[in-house]
């Protein structure tokens, strides 16, 4: 039996140290907002000419007086990933931009995709996508409320606050970019974390009605241990999967994958050391179940 | 729990290879309807361009408003009631009365049968609200009548989309409301959108009016911009047809002059005032006016009675057959702006879509070989439990016709790594059991009793994250919601039918067996 419970002090310090720092990092570093949610335009662009590079394409894309363009490769080296805010919201933008680029590249090139999210739109999605995460941890609270007693609650929603806020730590810390399928990464780990916490508290309020003279502080280690094989099996699965999607499932699911791939990791360490010590820090007992039992 | 009864295998198996049988549809051709079903792929994945159009109901307010203090004009002018000052301020029609006529114009607005102001018993409200200030009245459109009018733009606005769109000519366009005043428009496997943005982007509002010195013309007049954006004309308001009069519109062309021209012909009403138009005007110009900007002015040199006529101004092949195909689908009652336009390549979607698939098959063969190295046979019965999972998750998506996109992709590949957990948790379970147990078949029974809770408490959590996602999220991630939700009943389906089928019959055989799992 693997000693968990003695390093519960560690790594609470340890979580308390990266919410804080993911939370100073996201409120003075920031996220780095995609065009889904600050708006904007991009392209993806794929070159059949060598001399369309980064730079030369930034300098093409700078003297048209775009506001801030940002030219990244995207992938391998034909393709390029042009990101620029179209602050007046000019219409026919686009084909502006095609004119001027057959002035200098010919049609060695061509546009793979194309999105231009106008501020009403990214303002909306930011909205929905705030709403959207939010409502999923009301909902888990409530779910989790209803299946357990208020502390597995508690215990739950801190872990998995934890798991959403490092996640997004991480995102500012490296500047990675949030969009759209960054909020579904975001809400599929909530459930995720949500899913490994749940069987771990299953079998703590199991062991807690059937040993009466075992403290929680013990209590907590020996579910962990007995689900152990369990949360390393399921984890290793959905990391397999999660990285042959990252490695094989193109460009665009990257940072999709990666969300998740963090996600999974913060979601079982968070189980083990963040969801249960609050219930160690709440001295459940085995009233706590019995209660609730009663109640029934 | 291990128990099986016969009619229980006989509903598995069917159920199973009727999704099986469903989902390879997407691969051969079935005569019967039923079965020829294909999964649709999503924007992202055939590529085409999605548009969100916004409809911009402020001219149609200002217009309706403008209307409407005619008509208050006229409808009190009958009634011998003196209306003054009446003008339009911000959305507001403002005017006064004198003292006698104050409550006589208070019960024609707030009366429930007035014919000027419509009232809709069923929100209770009027179209129009009505407060006043001493002697001075303000009127505005009620919250029910600023819906009501965007409801009914919004039913004109798509309708010409719809018919500018099919004229184009591409394949199974989606044309969806938004709210009251938002228009979607999917064009699946569109290259290149620019052609049918523009086209959308254009109201089409065409008149024929005169040109004219006369700043006192009796209708007003207003300066106007030509097309080529040098030349002004002072053009009178007066409108003597409008596109409304159109019957049809086409491109052709002018073997005299070898011009491409748009001709036109009118409709009985547009042909007769046209006819008297022109015997009346002859050697004036008659400005032809697109959205606010003079086209050409020709000189009206002949009376034209034939109620056919037309269009030149330089146009190319390309902008007359365009000019003529707005024309012939009507013009817009208000202008629309694309407010989010995503576009993919036919090239990239099918780059995304073998991606996908190296990924799945990836994803697949490592979860596979993972669990059979961890659980040997047990391993085997998750390994075809997952087949059959996967088989029939795209049954389902398959028969509801779902929309697979890239990100739904990667929500079937999670679904496989999710998928084994229910397995990992009974078997862990049956482990447990088998320490204290020496009956196989006793302990097989308690483990998968006592993994139920957490089983159903772990997937009820991913699927309310499901759920969200799908009413909120958008396109793309809508499809990611849809696969890791359908995922959920379907791991859930072959975890405790399929998989519990075949480990029921292989305990039978090996209850005696030592270490069996």
């Amino acid at each position: 039996m693997i000693a968990f419970n003695k390093y519960y002090n560690h790594f609470n310090l340890l979580s308390s140290a990266l919410i804080v720092v993911s939370l100073l990092l996201l409120i003075f570093k920031g996220l780095n907002f995609g065009i889904d949610f600050k708006g904007g335009t991009l392209i993806e662009l794929r070159a059949s000419d060598s001399k369309i590079n980064v730079s030369s394409l930034r300098d093409r894309f700078n003297q048209m007086d775009l506001g801030d363009v940002s030219v990244k490769k995207f992938g391998n080296d034909t393709d390029f990933l042009v990101k620029f805010e179209n602050k007046d919201n000019k219409k026919n933008i686009i084909e502006e931009i095609k004119v001027n680029l057959d002035k200098s590249f010919g049609n060695n090139y061509d546009f793979r995709r194309v999105e231009n999210v106008g501020p009403k739109v990214s303002a909306e999605l930011l909205k929905s996508g705030v709403i959207a995460i939010s409502l999923s941890l009301a909902l888990m609270l409530i779910y989790i409320w209803i299946r357990f007693e208020w502390q597995f609650s508690l215990g739950a929603i801190l872990a998995l606050f934890h798991d959403v806020i490092v996640t997004l730590g991480v995102f500012s810390l490296f500047s990675l970019e949030i969009n759209l399928s960054i909020i579904a990464a975001v809400l599929t780990i909530v459930g995720y974390s949500m899913n490994d916490t749940v069987v771990i508290f299953d079998r703590v309020r199991e062991n807690l009605r059937k040993y009466s003279d075992i403290k929680i502080f013990e209590l907590t280690n020996i579910s962990i241990n007995e689900t152990l094989s369990r949360t390393i099996i399921t984890s290793a699965t959905t990391l397999l999967a999660l990285l042959a999607i990252y490695f094989f499932g193109g460009e665009i699911l990257k940072g999709f994958s990666l969300a998740m791939i963090l996600g999974v990791v913060f979601g079982t360490y968070s189980s083990i050391y963040i969801a249960n010590t609050v219930l160690v820090r709440l001295r459940v007992s085995q009233k706590t179940v019995l209660r609730e039992n009663d109640k029934k | 729990m291990l128990y099986f009864s016969k009619l229980r295998i006989l509903f598995v198996t069917l159920f199973s290879v009727l999704f099986i049988l469903i989902a390879s549809s997407n691969l051969f051709k079935f005569d019967d309807s039923f079965f020829d079903k294909k999964i649709n792929l999503g924007l992202d994945l055939q590529g085409g361009s999605y548009l969100l159009l916004e409809i911009d109901n402020e001219p149609v307010i200002e217009q309706k408003l403008q209307n409407l203090t005619t008509t208050i004009r006229n409808y009190f002018k009958e009634k011998n009631i003196k209306i003054n000052n009446i003008k339009i301020d911000n959305q507001n029609i403002f005017f006064n009365v004198i003292d006698n006529d104050k409550q006589s114009v208070l019960d024609v607005f707030q009366d429930e049968n007035s014919d000027l102001n419509p009232y809709y018993p069923r929100f209770k409200s009027h179209q129009l609200e009505i407060g006043d200030t001493g002697l001075n009245f303000k009127v505005n459109f009620s919250r029910q009548g600023l819906i009501k009018l965007k409801n009914s733009s919004q039913d004109q606005a798509i309708e010409i989309v719809r018919r500018r769109v099919d004229e184009v000519g591409t394949n199974e366009p989606n044309i969806l409301k938004r709210g009251n005043n938002r228009i979607l428009v999917e064009l699946p496997g569109l290259d290149d959108p620019m052609r049918i943005k523009s086209l959308l982007g254009k109201t089409a509002n065409l008149t024929f009016r005169f040109v004219t010195n006369d700043e006192n013309d009796r209708f007003g007049v207003e300066k106007l911009k030509f097309e080529n954006g040098l030349e002004e004309a002072t053009v009178s308001k007066r409108i003597i047809i409008s596109g409304e009069n159109l019957l049809d519109a086409q491109p052709k062309m002018d073997t005299q002059t070898n011009q491409t021209i748009v001709s036109f012909t009118l409709d009985r009403v547009g042909a007769k005032r046209f006819g008297k138009a022109t015997s009346t005007g002859i050697g004036k110009q008659l400005a032809i006016v697109l959205d606010g900007k003079i086209i050409s002015a020709p000189v009206v040199r002949d009376t034209i009675a034939s109620g056919s006529g037309q269009i030149s101004g330089g146009f190319t092949f390309q902008t007359a057959t365009d000019l003529a195909l707005l024309l012939r689908s009507g013009a817009l009652p208000a202008p629309l702006e694309i407010i989010e336009e995503r576009t993919v390549g036919p090239d990239l979607g099918q780059d995304s879509i073998n991606a996908g698939m190296i990924a799945l098959a990836i994803g697949f063969i490592l979860v596979i070989i993972f669990m059979f190295v961890k659980y040997k046979i047990f391993g085997l019965i998750t390994n075809v439990t997952l087949i059959v999972n996967l088989f029939i998750l795209l049954g389902v998506l398959t028969l509801f016709e779902a929309t697979l996109t890239l990100p739904g992709i990667a929500g079937i590949i999670l679904t496989v790594g999710m998928a084994v957990d229910a397995n990992v948790l009974i078997f862990e379970r049956i482990k447990e059991e088998l320490k204290d147990e020496t009956n196989n078949i006793i302990a097989f029974d308690g483990g998968y009793t006592k993994s139920r809770t957490a089983i159903l408490d772990a997937n009820i959590t991913t699927l309310l994250a499901a759920i969200i996602l799908f009413f909120m999220g958008s396109g793309p991630v809508k499809g990611f919601a849809v696969t890791l939700g359908v995922g959920i009943f379907t791991t859930l389906f072959s975890v405790y039918f399929i998989a519990r089928l075949f480990t029921s019959i292989y305990v039978s055989k090996n209850k005696d067996k030592e270490k069996l799992i």
